[in-house]
C-alpha cells in the first residue's frame, strides 16, 4: 500500500495528541441496478483531536462516502469506524441520530439553511437540542455576522449563508466538524472569508475539522492533507506549516 | 405512444398516492351528480308517464253531497276539460291479523271498467264485476303490508254495518303515489289503505245514491285554475263544497314534488363543494409539478417543442385524473342511483319506477369534471407554457419569508425555531393553507349536514310526536257528536283520560291571502294536545280568538292581533272574523286552534265534539282494539306510538344509507386534501427536513414539523367546518320550510363530535401514510444537490 510509510508518520502524532476517529478496513460498495460501485476500498485513518484536515481528491474519489460514515449519515459495508472508544459501525438509527446531535456539526456545500428561519433562528435550531450549547449571538459573532442575526437566508449572499450555516454547524460545541465543499458555490473572495473563519473556529474552540474539496489551493491551510482516488487513500501529508487563508491562491 | 405520452404515463406512476386520492374526490363529486341526476330523472320521469297516461286530475275538491246532475254543470264551467264525480268515505276495517283497527279511503269507481281522471293500474287480479256489490280492488302497499291476496275478505263498516269486502283486485292510482291520510308525514300503509269499490254499492251504503261528494277535474291547455276553481267554489257553495285545490296542494304531489326539487337542488350543490375541492388539489399538485420539472419543460422548449404541446402535456394528466375519478364516479352514481330510487319505491307507488341513467347525465358529468379540472388548474398549466426556457433551466429563487403576525406583536419568544417554521410556512403560503382549511372545512360540514337530516327528522318527531302530541290514541268520529260522548269514551275498556276535539274545514283569509285549513278546537286546560312554542313551552289558548301555526301565519300575512276571516265550510258555513291571539311553532303541517267552546259558539252549536285524544292503559288495549272494530260511529284510530314505529322502520333506515354515503364521501375528501397538502410540502421541504436530520433532529421531531402544520390546518378547519355546516344546516332550514313540513335548525352535540372524530381519523391516515414516507427521505442527496 502507498499509504504505509504516511501511517507511520502519523502515528507519531498520536502521542501527542489523542485519536478522535478511528478508521479500520472501510469498505462501501453501492449496488446501483446491476453494476456494483466500491466507492471506498479498505481505507484506515486516524482524526486527531484539534486537527485541521483537508481531504483532496477529484469525484469519485470516495471522500463523501467517506465524510458521510465519519459523521454517522451512512454505515460502510465492512470495517470499523471508532469515535472516541464507541463503534459506529453497528449504532442502530437512534445511535448515530444521538451522535449527530451532540458531536458532529456539518457544513454543506449549498449551505442548507432553513428559509423560514432567521440566521439567529437557523442556529437556534441546534443550540435548542444540543446539550451544552454556544448562545446563538456568540455562534454568528465568531463567523462576523452579529449584526445580520435577524436576517432571513433570503436576505443574505452566498457567502453569508455559509458562514451562518458554519455557525449552526459550531454552536453545539461540536468535537468534529465536517465539511463538505463549503466554498464550492462560492466565488473566490467569498470563499476566502468562509475559510477563514472555519480556521478561526478551529484555532479558537479546537474543534476537529474536517475539509472535502477538490480544490487544492486549499491544502496549504490544513494540518494534514488527505488525497484519496478511486476509493483509496493514496497520500497523507503533513503540512509543516500552515498558510492562513488570506494568503491562499487558486 | 409518444415520448412525451411515455413522460405522462410515468409522472402518473410517481405521484400515483396524490392521483388516487384526487381521483377518489372526484368520483365522489361524479357519484353525487349522477346520483342525484340519475335519480331526479328517473322520478320526474316515472312521475310524468303515470300522470299523463292515468289521467291524473288538475282540480280536487271534497263536498257534503250533491246531485249527479250537478256534474254537467260543472263541465261548463270554462277551462273545463274532463270531470269525474266520485264518492270518497273514510271507514272503519278490520284487517285480518292486525289488532288495531284500521282506516280504508272506500274511493268509487264506475260499475263498467273505463277509462277515467285518476285512473288505475291494475297490477293484480281485475276488475270489479259488474252487480258484484262486494268486490273491491285494495292498494298495492296496503295489500303488501298487510299481505292481502287476490280473494281474501276484509270487514268494514259501511252505513253503520259490518260489511265483508272482497279482494278482486290490486291497484294503484296516481293520487296515491305516497299514501297517506292526508295529515301525517309518513305512511303508514298497514293502518291506512285506499279501497276501490263499485260506485253503486258505495253510494247507496253512504247515502249517496245518484249524487256525489268527492270531484276530480281536468282542464284543457292554457285554461286559468284559478277561475276554474273560483267558478267551482261557488257552484259547490250549496252543496257543502270544502274548497276546490289545485294539483300543487294535492298531498301525494307536494310530497314527490318536493322530492324531487330538492334532489334537483343537491344534484347541485354538493358536487360543487366536491369538485371545487377537486379542482384547488389539481392545482396544487400541477403547480408543484410543474416547479420540479422546470428543468425538464427547459429541455423540451430547448428541443423545439412548442408552448401547446408543452401545455396539452400538463393538461392531459389533470385530464387523465379527472377522468379516471369521473369514470369511476360515473360507475358508483349509476349504481347508487339505482339504490337510492330503489329506496324511493318504499314511499313512492308507481305502476313502474324506472331507473334511468341517461347517456346526457354521463356526457354532464364528463363535462363537468373536465371543466372544474381545467378551471381549477388553468394557471398552473399556464405557468408551465410561459416558462421561457432559459429561465426555466435556472433553479427556482430561494423562498421569501416574512415575521409572523405573532413576531410583529412581539410573542416570538414563546415559540420554539420548530414553531416559527411551521408558522412562517403556514403564513407564507397563507391561500394555500386556506384553501386546505376550507377544503377539510367542508368535509367537516358535508358531515355535520349528513347528521343534521338526522337530527332535524329525529327532533321534529320528538317534537310533535312527545311534546306536541302526548296523547295514545286519536278517534275520530264519522260525524260531530254530542259532548255526552266524551263520557261515553271514558267507558271504554283501559281509557284514562279521553280530551274532546273538534275539527271543521275552514277557509281562512286575510286582505287578499286565502287558505284552505282544518280549524281545531281544543280543550284549553287539556294536557293531551299542546300548543307550544319554539322553545317547546306551552303556548296558552285565549277563550277568544285563534292561534295559528307561524307557517300558516306567513303564508296568510297576519301576525298576532290581525283579524282573520274564517269560513267556515261545514253545517250551517258561518263566516266570521276572529283575531289572530297568537303563534305557535309546530314543525309539521299547517294549523289553526281555538278553545273549542269557542269554536263551537263560532259553529252556532251546543257542545260538539268531532273525536277525542285518548290515553289508554296498555294491559287493556287489545281489548280497547276490539271494541274500536265494532263501533261504527268511529271513522279513524291513529295510534302516535305506531307513528314513531314506522317512521324509524322507514326514514331510519334511509338515514342510515345516506349518512354511511357521505361519512365515505367526507372521509375521502379530508384524506385527499391533507394527504395532498402534507405530500406536497413534503416533496417541497424534503431538502429542508434532510438537513435537519442531518444536523441530529430525529424522524419524529421532522415529523412533527411537517405534520404540525398539518394538523394546525385541520384543528383551525374543524370549528370552521362546525360553522360552515351549521351556516348549510340554517339554508337546508330554509330550503326544507313546506308546507307538509319544516326542518328545525338543530345539530346536536353528538353530530359534532361524530364530525369531529371522523375527521380526526381521516387526518391521522392521511398523517401516517406521510410519517411512513419521511422514513425514506435520502439524507446524502441532499448535501450534494441544491434545489
Amino acid at each position: 500500500m502507498t499509504s504505509t510509510s504516511q501511517t507511520q508518520d502519523s502515528s507519531e502524532i498520536l502521542v501527542s495528541s489523542a485519536s478522535l476517529f478511528q478508521v479500520r478496513g472501510v469498505t462501501k460498495t453501492y449496488v446501483m441496478g446491476e453494476v456494483t460501485v466500491e466507492a471506498l476500498r479498505s481505507v484506515d485513518l486516524d482524526l486527531y483531536e484539534g486537527e485541521f484536515v483537508v481531504l483532496l481528491g477529484p469525484s469519485g474519489s470516495g471522500k463523501s462516502t467517506l465524510l458521510n460514515i465519519l459523521g454517522g449519515l451512512d454505515v460502510p459495508s465492512s470495517g470499523q469506524v471508532i469515535f472516541q472508544r464507541q463503534d459506529l459501525t453497528t449504532a442502530n438509527d437512534r445511535t448515530l441520530t444521538r451522535f449527530r446531535r451532540q458531536s458532529v456539526g456539518f457544513v454543506f456545500q449549498f449551505y442548507n439553511l432553513i428559509p423560514s428561519l432567521t440566521a439567529r433562528e437557523n442556529v437556534a435550531l441546534v443550540t435548542d437540542i444540543a446539550p451544552q450549547p454556544m448562545h446563538p449571538r456568540e455562534a454568528l459573532e465568531r463567523v462576523q455576522l452579529g449584526n445580520r442575526i435577524n436576517h432571513f437566508p433570503a436576505q443574505l449572499s452566498g457567502g453569508e449563508q455559509q458562514r451562518v450555516a458554519i455557525a449552526r454547524a459550531i454552536a453545539k460545541r461540536p468535537q468534529v466538524l465536517l465539511c463538505d465543499e463549503p466554498t464550492g458555490a462560492l466565488d473566490f473572495q467569498t470563499g476566502k472569508l468562509v475559510l477563514e473563519a472555519l480556521a478561526q473556529v478551529n484555532q479558537d474552540l479546537g474543534t476537529t475539522t474536517a475539509v472535502i474539496t477538490h480544490n487544492a489551493g486549499i491544502a496549504a491551510m490544513a494540518d494534514r492533507v488527505i488525497t484519496m482516488r478511486s476509493g483509496e487513500i493514496v497520500t497523507v501529508q503533513q503540512n509543516e506549516t500552515k498558510v492562513s487563508p488570506g494568503e491562499l491562491e487558486w | 405512444m409518444s415520448v412525451l405520452d411515455q413522460k405522462l404515463m410515468r409522472d402518473l406512476l410517481h405521484l400515483r398516492g396524490q392521483v388516487i386520492a384526487i381521483s377518489l374526490i372526484v368520483a365522489c363529486g361524479i357519484a353525487c351528480l349522477v346520483t342525484m341526476l340519475s335519480a331526479y330523472d328517473s322520478l320526474q320521469l316515472s312521475q310524468q308517464t303515470y300522470y299523463d297516461r292515468y289521467r291524473f286530475a288538475d282540480v280536487f275538491v271534497q263536498l257534503k253531497r250533491a246531485p249527479d246532475s250537478l256534474a254537467a254543470r260543472i263541465a261548463e264551467i270554462p277551462g273545463v276539460q274532463r270531470v269525474q264525480t266520485r264518492v270518497v268515505v273514510d271507514v272503519n276495517l278490520d284487517v285480518p291479523e292486525l289488532k288495531e283497527p284500521a282506516t280504508g279511503r272506500l274511493i268509487s269507481i264506475p260499475e263498467q271498467q273505463m277509462p277515467m281522471l285518476n285512473d288505475l293500474f291494475i297490477r293484480k287480479g281485475q276488475y270489479i264485476e259488474l252487480g258484484r256489490r262486494k268486490q273491491v280492488l285494495v292498494s298495492e302497499v296496503f295489500a303488501q303490508a298487510n299481505q292481502l291476496k287476490i280473494g281474501n275478505t276484509l270487514d268494514a263498516v259501511i252505513n253503520e254495518r259490518w260489511q265483508q269486502l272482497q279482494i278482486v283486485g290490486v291497484a294503484l292510482s296516481p293520487e296515491y303515489v305516497y299514501e297517506i291520510r292526508g295529515t301525517e308525514l309518513f305512511p303508514d300503509n298497514q293502518r291506512f289503505g285506499v279501497i276501490w269499490m263499485g260506485r253503486e254499492a258505495l253510494g247507496t251504503a253512504f247515502d249517496l245514491d245518484g249524487a256525489f261528494n268527492d270531484v276530480a277535474l281536468s282542464l284543457m291547455p292554457g285554461a286559468n285554475q284559478a277561475d276554474v276553481i273560483f267558478r267551482l267554489d261557488q257552484l259547490l257553495k250549496p252543496y257543502g263544497g270544502l274548497g276546490a285545490y289545485e294539483r300543487a296542494d294535492q298531498i301525494s304531489h307536494q310530497f314527490i314534488n318536493s322530492e324531487i326539487e330538492s334532489l334537483a337542488a343537491t344534484a347541485v350543490m354538493v358536487p360543487t363543494v366536491f369538485l371545487g375541492i377537486a379542482a384547488f388539489l389539481l392545482n396544487l399538485v400541477l403547480a408543484r409539478l410543474v416547479s420540479t420539472q422546470r428543468d425538464q419543460i427547459a429541455v423540451l422548449k430547448a428541443f423545439g417543442y412548442d408552448n401547446l404541446t408543452v401545455g396539452l402535456h400538463y393538461l392531459k394528466l389533470v385530464l387523465v385524473i379527472t377522468l379516471v375519478g369521473a369514470g369511476l364516479g360515473t360507475v358508483v352514481g349509476i349504481w347508487l342511483g339505482a339504490v337510492i330510487t330503489e329506496n324511493y319505491a318504499r314511499f313512492y307507488h308507481f305502476p313502474v319506477l324506472q331507473y334511468r341513467a341517461g347517456i346526457q347525465i354521463i356526457v354532464t358529468a364528463i363535462g363537468v369534471s373536465g371543466g372544474a379540472a381545467v378551471l381549477g388548474t388553468f394557471t398552473a398549466v399556464k405557468q408551465a407554457v410561459s416558462l421561457p426556457p432559459a429561465e426555466a433551466m435556472r433553479p427556482e429563487p430561494p423562498a421569501i419569508f416574512r415575521r409572523t403576525i405573532l413576531e410583529r406583536m412581539g410573542i416570538q419568544q414563546f415559540v420554539p425555531p420548530v414553531g416559527q417554521i411551521i408558522l412562517r410556512n403556514l403564513e407564507r403560503r397563507s391561500l394555500q393553507a386556506g384553501l386546505a382549511i376550507l377544503g377539510i372545512a367542508a368535509a367537516v360540514a358535508i358531515l355535520v349536514i349528513g347528521r343534521y337530516f338526522e337530527d332535524a327528522t329525529n327532533y321534529m318527531v320528538e317534537a310533535q310526536f312527545r311534546q306536541v302530541q302526548r296523547e295514545d290514541m286519536t278517534l275520530v268520529f264519522n260525524e260531530p257528536l254530542p259532548s255526552r260522548a266524551r263520557y261515553e269514551l271514558t267507558h271504554l275498556p283501559g281509557v284514562m283520560q279521553a280530551e274532546p276535539f273538534r275539527a271543521v274545514p275552514a277557509r281562512l283569509r286575510f286582505q287578499h291571502q286565502t287558505r284552505l285549513s282544518g280549524l281545531t278546537g281544543l280543550d284549553p286546560q287539556g294536557e293531551l294536545r299542546r300548543l307550544l312554542n319554539q322553545d317547546l313551552r306551552p303556548v296558552s289558548l285565549p277563550d277568544t280568538g285563534v292561534v295559528l301555526t307561524s307557517k300558516l301565519a306567513e303564508i296568510l300575512g297576519v301576525t298576532v292581533g290581525d283579524p282573520l276571516t274564517v269560513e267556515v265550510l261545514e253545517g250551517e258555513r258561518p263566516t266570521r272574523t276572529v283575531p289572530v291571539v297568537g303563534l305557535v311553532d309546530e314543525l309539521i303541517g299547517l294549523g289553526a286552534y281555538m278553545d273549542i267552546h269557542a269554536l263551537n259558539q263560532l259553529m252556532r252549536e251546543g257542545q260538539t265534539l268531532s273525536g277525542a285524544y285518548l290515553t289508554v292503559d296498555a294491559y287493556h288495549l287489545d281489548q280497547l282494539y276490539a271494541q274500536l272494530k265494532q263501533t261504527p260511529a268511529v271513522a279513524s284510530v291513529a295510534l302516535r306510538e305506531r307513528v314513531i314505529t314506522e317512521f324509524q322502520k322507514t326514514i331510519g333506515g334511509s338515514f342510515a344509507i345516506f349518512t354511511t354515503v357521505l361519512v365515505i364521501f367526507a372521509s375521502v375528501i379530508a384524506f385527499g386534501v391533507v394527504y395532498n397538502v402534507a405530500r406536497i410540502a413534503l416533496s417541497e421541504r424534503s431538502r429542508e427536513l434532510a438537513t435537519l436530520r442531518i444536523i441530529g433532529f430525529t424522524q419524529g421531531e421532522i415529523a412533527a414539523i411537517l405534520l404540525g402544520e398539518q394538523a394546525i390546518v385541520t384543528i383551525v378547519a374543524i370549528p370552521c367546518g362546525f360553522a360552515l355546516g351549521f351556516g348549510l344546516a340554517a339554508l337546508i332550514t330554509r330550503a326544507y320550510d313546506w308546507e307538509l313540513f319544516r326542518f328545525p335548525l338543530i345539530v346536536t352535540p353528538a353530530s359534532y363530535a361524530f364530525a369531529f372524530i371522523v375527521i380526526t381519523l381521516a387526518a391521522l391516515g392521511s398523517g401516517w401514510l406521510i410519517r411512513r414516507q419521511l422514513n425514506h427521505l435520502d439524507l446524502i442527496a441532499v448535501l450534494k444537490t441544491r434545489e
